[in-house]
């Protein structure tokens, strides 16, 4: 068995009566990077919150690290604070230096008194990213976080993302419908396929 | 200054027009006297301190009535909006109390807990409980969970939850719950003083009701409408501004 940092061993998930996750069984070791496929609606967002232990409710278990960061769809930021306290808040123990450093790193430079809703939807994003990377994660976990944006910022965003994670190197399970972003950031692709779900190949 | 704006003078203003028209037809002053009429007794009143010293009576009335109504029915808001079962539970007391009249709960505090201040705040307490509670209920059903589950994520203490991810959400149900609360508290507390105390506005309400002087109802009440609209322009407003700075900018 694989001495991995994060051990995912789910026996079944269900909303209701429906079961919506059946038995899935993987490791990622460290600084590995794991994408995750799959037709849209067939739980892998449901996996990704029982990984991070947003969703307790499940049949199974999940060994993952402390230092966890997620990057939501959405940016998923606090509207009524600043930039700079986005990032400050979360990760209380974050210096300001720190997290100015952190901004400017995402290219979000002289935005920190700025309110998220004054940003645009690439810039709010590449806060998002600014604001997982600054707590040092070992494990990130990102759900579709280039989904919504036009080709060129996408494009930006994948870079910039490939960039941090090959400088702090966390382990990474990220969710994308794209194969090609997969190939890019992933260093293992899973496939999630049926239902109730489970993995392929 | 937003109330130097011509709409609300004028508003105001013909609001006195229609209360001198109305005087004028009348014309008896023990029924609906002038406004100026009203001018004399008020500086007689201010002067020899009476005016203050029951307007300060009912002003503490109302303060504690509604820092005691707006932390209960925070704290029971938040708790019933958040958990399901504990709502099942708890809301059939809220429904009861929502309609139960206020001067039942006044004349039974009274009864049991005696004719002191305690029974008179606790009775205005109880009475603005559930409306608080059921604004602030609305405001925790509709909590971000995204939100949520990225606090939960970065493990933030829960003062920093409460702080920066709970309160800024339920921030525009609180001014709601506080504006009706404010309203709502003080004429409550004015019957409470109608009924057993022996100082505030609504005690001396109850006086000149009693000798028939319609005067010093109306330079009582009129008294206390301004202090209210103070606090309203004073207090609440800005505050409404500063929290809600982040939707203009």
């Amino acid at each position: 068995m694989e001495n991995g940092v994060i051990s995912i061993d789910i026996r079944e998930k269900r909303f209701g009566d429906t079961p919506v996750l059946g038995r899935i069984r993987f490791d990622i070791g460290e600084g590995e990077a794991v994408a995750l496929v799959g037709p849209s609606g067939v739980g892998k967002s449901t996996l990704l919150r029982i990984v991070a232990g947003i969703d307790t409710r499940f049949e199974g278990n999940v060994q993952r690290p402390e230092a966890l960061a997620f990057v939501f769809q959405e940016p998923t930021l606090l509207p009524w604070r600043h930039a700079l306290d986005n990032i400050l808040l979360p990760n209380p123990g974050l210096s300001h230096d720190a997290a100015l450093a952190g901004l400017e790193r995402v290219g979000l430079a002289g935005k920190a008194d700025v309110f998220p809703g004054q940003l645009s939807l690439g810039q709010q994003r590449r806060l998002a990213l600014a604001r997982a990377f600054a707590g040092r994660p070992a494990f990130l976990i990102m759900d579709e976080p280039f989904v919504s944006l036009d080709g060129e910022t996408a494009e930006q965003m994948l870079a910039l993302t490939e960039a941090l994670i090959a400088e702090r190197r966390p382990a990474t399970l990220f969710v994308t419908h794209d194969r090609a972003e997969a190939d890019r950031l992933g260093d293992r692709i899973l496939e999630l396929k049926g239902q109730p779900a489970e993995l392929q190949g | 200054m937003r109330w130097l704006r011509p709409a609300p003078v004028l508003s105001i203003a013909g609001l006195l027009a229609l209360w001198v028209v109305a005087a004028l037809l009348t014309d008896d002053a023990q029924i609906l006297p002038q406004p100026w009429s009203l001018i004399a007794p008020f500086a007689q009143e201010f002067a020899s301190g009476e005016l203050l010293r029951n307007l300060g009576a009912t002003l503490v009335r109302v303060v504690w009535a509604f820092a005691l109504a707006m932390g209960v029915g925070f704290a029971l808001g938040l708790a019933m909006g958040r958990s399901e079962r504990l709502n099942d539970w708890l809301d059939p007391w809220l429904v009861i109390f929502l309609n139960l009249p206020a001067l039942v709960l006044i004349v039974l505090c009274y009864l049991w807990i005696g004719l002191n201040e305690t029974a008179a705040i606790i009775a205005v307490t109880l009475n603005k409980i559930p409306n608080v509670t059921t604004v602030i209920r609305e405001g925790a059903r509709a909590l971000d969970p995204e939100l949520e589950a990225m606090a939960r994520v970065h493990r933030m203490s829960w003062r920093a939850r409460l702080r920066h991810v709970t309160l800024p959400q339920l921030a525009p149900y609180i001014t709601g719950a506080a504006r009706g609360g404010v309203a709502v508290i003080w004429k409550i507390v004015l019957v409470v003083e109608f009924l057993g105390r022996s100082s505030g506005i609504g005690f001396k309400i109850h006086l000149y009701f009693q000798l028939f002087d319609v005067r010093m109802v109306l330079v009582y009440a009129l008294s206390f409408v301004i202090v209210m609209l103070l606090v309203e322009w004073a207090l609440l407003q800005p505050w409404e501004r500063r929290v809600r700075r982040w939707r203009t900018a």
